[in-house]
């Protein structure tokens, strides 16, 4: 092989590291009108599928246009009373000064908060591997396995006070976690099997798993779905308002991830080795940071978060596990790590986003009878405003040919 | 009699930068017409321009007195214009044949390809202008100075009138660029015109009729070799005052530092890159190592830092064994490392240029406390390194990448430098820099030969070496082919010993 081969060789590019630097590179303006444009159009879906539009433009353009954007208003209204609450309701609700009222009508925003618990975690996790580089795809399985160990913790470990069976839970979740996070960063490391697909397959295996243990050893006794028992009152976490307000310490405590993961990253030298490696794991090996130990922990931290996302919903939420405890968050993950642009705040900010769209969805559908999968779209036109422009550009970075790096690598305009 | 090309106020602006400015250049027949500037001058935005490869937004441009219009390759090519790229264009599995009629085959009856013909062509030109190239042979096979010439064949075979080659001269051993410019001088003696663009001052002087510099997108003079000399192209490339000469003082050699024996390396396809070298580099000395890029170098390198580990011999620096200590192991002993592709492995380019300043020290003291970092440390020291070594950056919270080239080896230099070091390798610490960056370089390296730090310079630019090494050993395919005095070596003499010929 010739030397200019040899060279090419070596300026592979990695498409999906260019890709990461660039959607790192658009701005909170861009994120926030990709919000809005995903809004606008999402309405315009829901005006071109509901049938009274097209009944109404057979009498008139302008009854049309009214009833369209009386459609999406509509659903948009749901959308909004289902996530944050009815205004009129709390309102009510305040003035007649009955409690259960009040939790009543306050109910559908701390639920949104609830749910955006999950995504707070996970999408840390994504964040994380982001970070240094890795693409963990495997959060989804990560967060099944650390639901299982915290589940198991939960039942089994018995006359506990809460003040420690509730941190050994959350503790548990995640060791499991971390653990499927181990196996393909240990893989990458060590033979470089790409974490992509191994993490996809641990997912699959993760869910198998799960579903085995629910239908054998886990399986609530007494009953006949495979749903496990319930776990012990002492690992509950704290719920912060009487029923039906399931909100609870899990929120403050994925916030406290947040804040940890932003001093790991940002503060301590543990950080910059990990960025470094994930930025540019050749500068990093000529700075005589080790890689292979880096992208293990990445992964392992990286797995625990998820694992906390999954313990989360066991001890704060449904206080069992069920099979189908996640809507999968991991895999929402993904886009709000992006959406946050990996950043421990954007992360919490896009993860409070997409658990309120989440929540109002499922009352959307009740009131304005709009699918709930308007939802995933909604998210997919937002996704899609930030990432197509970075995606263009990875594109064009990745047909680059080789003279232009050169001229970059040497100059760049208006040398010295 | 007209000019044979006639640029006329090119001018092309890109986001932000105005890139070519007004540009006039002027070629005539028979001329060798050099372009001369830094990167970022412009000479390869205006050459792109006249080569179809961008638009310019404003200007005119003439051949034989013609306004014509290029907006691709195929129009230039067209006008008799071809270009040479500096990364040759070339298919290695195919003959010359196949890749000069790439793009332009001939074909016989039924569509099927006609090899012959254009080989007789090729064979044809080669014989007039004496390029000696083979129409049959593999390109795969050829040396870098052939395959530039099968460059040049494309374009003759397409009948081009005006060549321009662009930085002809980076990926030669200088007995490949004295043929290079017995086969330009053949070619303009029989009519051809050629700009040739470059930064290297001696090669203009030597070879070109007439001389164009451009500065930040302007053409900021027309001269000739007879009526100019180095420092002035210098001073007008640079737009100050530029040392060349430079000041380098006896200095004592001292004790052994690095101790190199019977190394041997294998690269990226496990084959043998380093084969069986010994040497030693003593505290207060330059040893450079000279060599055609591809001979060894970089893997020499990578074993000297730790990036990769010998296979077979021994590493010692100051006394420890470094075989197969790690990169940070090595650093921590004293050691320092300016890297070749300071891109890739120098700089994290996403990174601040004070996050970069401590790459190999974010985790000693005062940089970190602890496991956690202190960035007021890291700061301080980013603006003392900007200081002292005048990296120009308008703050060390930006980007690295966002730095010039020529800025970027400075943060390197800096970064290393500011630390205790007893051995320095240097990597091609100046390639694709500006001369008055060369010029800084060239000086701090000289101040740490001084401060008896032992220092190994590789590189491929042999006035380099020459220039600062106390001792130069010529690498030839993985072999150190000789070690000679660097005070008495002569150019001739190292040019022969890189393309292997030992008993000259």
């Amino acid at each position: 092989m010739s030397e200019k081969e040899q060279k090419q060789k070596t300026r592979k590019k990695d498409g999906g590291k260019i890709f990461l630097e660039e959607i790192s590179k658009s701005s909170l303006t861009i994120t926030i009108l990709a919000i809005v444009a995903g809004l606008i159009l999402g309405g315009l879906l829901v005006a071109i599928t509901t049938e009274e539009v097209y009944q109404a433009f057979d009498i008139s353009f302008w009854e049309g246009i009214k009833t369209a954007f009386g459609a999406a208003w509509s659903t948009y209204r749901a959308l909004f009373y289902g996530s944050v609450g009815d205004p009129g309701k709390i309102i009510e609700a305040i003035r007649g000064g009955d409690a259960n009222d009040i939790r009543w009508a306050f109910n559908p925003f701390f639920d949104s908060l609830v749910v955006s618990t999950p995504y707070i975690f996970a999408g840390l996790a994504v964040a994380l591997g982001f970070r240094v580089g890795l693409f963990n795809i495997g959060a989804e399985g990560q967060l099944f396995i650390g639901a299982t160990t915290t589940v198991v913790a939960a039942i089994y470990l018995k006359g506990l006070p809460a003040i420690i069976h509730v941190p050994i839970s959350l503790i548990a979740g995640f060791i499991g976690g971390g653990l499927w996070g181990f196996i393909p960063g240990w893989l990458k490391a060590k033979t470089g099997g790409h974490e992509v697909i191994n993490t996809i397959m641990m997912n699959y295996v993760a869910f198998r798993l799960c579903e085995y243990l629910l239908r054998g050893p886990l399986k609530n006794p007494d009953g006949f779905n495979p749903v496990s028992a319930d776990i012990q009152d002492s690992a509950k976490l704290l719920r912060l308002f009487e029923s039906p307000i399931r909100f609870h310490i899990g929120f403050f405590i994925a916030l406290f991830a947040a804040f940890l993961v932003y001093l790991l990253l940002f503060k301590t030298t543990w950080g910059y080795t990990l960025r470094t490696v994930g930025a540019n794991p050749r500068a990093a090996k000529y700075a005589g940071m080790n890689i292979t130990r880096s992208t293990v922990i990445a992964m392992v931290l990286s797995g625990g978060l998820a694992g906390l996302a999954g313990a989360n919903e066991v001890l704060g939420v449904n206080h069992n596990l069920a099979l189908a405890f996640s809507s999968g968050y991991g895999f929402d993950a993904i886009a709000l790590a992006l959406l946050g642009k990996n950043n421990p705040l954007g992360v919490v900010l896009s993860a409070i986003m997409f658990g309120f769209l989440r929540n109002g969805a499922i009352q959307m559908q009740l009131s304005a009878g709009v699918p709930i999968d308007i939802i995933s779209i909604l998210q997919a036109f937002i996704l899609t405003f930030i990432a197509a422009p970075a995606i263009i550009r990875t594109i064009f970075r990745l047909k680059e040919p080789d003279i232009d790096i050169d001229a970059v690598t040497l100059s760049g305009w208006g040398g010295n | 009699m007209k000019p044979v090309l006639e640029l006329k106020g090119i001018t092309k602006r890109f986001p932000g930068v105005l890139a070519n400015d007004k540009i006039n250049l002027t070629l005539n027949k028979g001329e060798i017409h050099a372009l001369l500037g830094e990167n970022g001058a412009g000479k390869s935005t205006l050459m792109n321009i006249l080569y179809g490869l961008y638009d310019p937004d404003e200007g005119e441009i003439f051949v034989d007195g013609d306004r014509i219009n290029v907006s691709s390759p195929r129009d230039a090519i067209a006008h008799g214009i071809g270009m040479v790229h500096q990364h040759f264009m070339l298919i290695p599995v195919f003959t010359v044949t196949e890749n000069v009629m790439l793009g332009d085959e001939t074909t016989r009856a039924g569509g099927f390809l006609d090899r012959k013909t254009p080989a007789a062509r090729i064979r044809e030109i080669s014989n007039e202008y004496s390029l000696e190239v083979e129409p049959d042979s593999f390109v795969r096979d050829l040396p870098v100075g052939v395959q530039q010439r099968v460059e040049i064949i494309k374009l003759l075979y397409r009948e081009a009138d005006i060549l321009i080659l662009d930085e002809p001269t980076a990926v030669l051993t200088p007995q490949e660029v004295d043929e290079l410019f017995t086969i330009m001088r053949t070619l303009v003696e029989s009519g051809k015109s050629i700009i040739f663009i470059t930064h290297k001052l001696r090669e203009v002087l030597t070879f070109a009729d007439r001389i164009t510099v451009l500065r930040g997108g302007k053409v900021v003079g027309v001269t000739t070799p007879k009526q100019t000399n180095q420092n002035q192209l210098a001073a007008m490339m640079v737009g100050r005052d530029v040392s060349l000469e430079l000041n380098k003082k006896p200095v004592k050699v001292e004790e052994k530092v690095l101790e190199v024996e019977n190394l041997v390396v294998l690269d990226d396809l496990n084959q043998v890159a380093v084969d069986m070298v010994s040497f030693e580099v003593h505290g207060g000395e330059i040893l450079g190592i000279a060599g055609v890029q591809g001979n060894g170098q970089t893997e020499l390198v990578k074993a000297i830092t730790g990036l990769s580990h010998p296979i077979e011999g021994s590493l010692t620096l100051l006394g420890k064994d470094i075989s197969m200590a790690s990169p940070r192991v090595i650093t921590e002993i004293g050691s320092a490392h300016i890297p070749e592709d300071r891109q890739r492995d120098g700089l994290v380019l996403t990174a601040s240029i004070s996050d970069n300043m401590v790459l190999n020290t974010y985790y000693l003291d005062p940089f970190a406390k602890s496991f956690i970092i202190r960035a007021d440390k890291i700061q301080e020291n980013a603006e003392k390194i900007i200081k002292n070594f005048d990296v120009r950056t308008p703050s060390a919270l930006i980007p690295v990448g966002s730095l010039s080239g020529g800025n970027q080896q400075k943060v390197i230099v800096g970064r290393e430098f500011s630390r205790a070091i007893k051995f320095l390798v240097a990597a091609q610490p100046t390639r694709g820099l500006d001369v008055g960056s060369i010029e800084y370089i060239h000086t701090r390296l000289l101040e740490k030969r001084e401060d008896g730090v032992a220092i190994l310079l590789v590189s491929t630019e042999l006035d380099e070496i020459l220039e600062l090494s106390d001792r130069i050993a010529v690498m030839f395919n993985g072999k150190i082919i000789a070690v000679i005095d660097g005070d008495t070596a002569t150019k001739e003499q190292i040019g022969l010993l890189m393309a292997g010929v030992v008993d000259a």
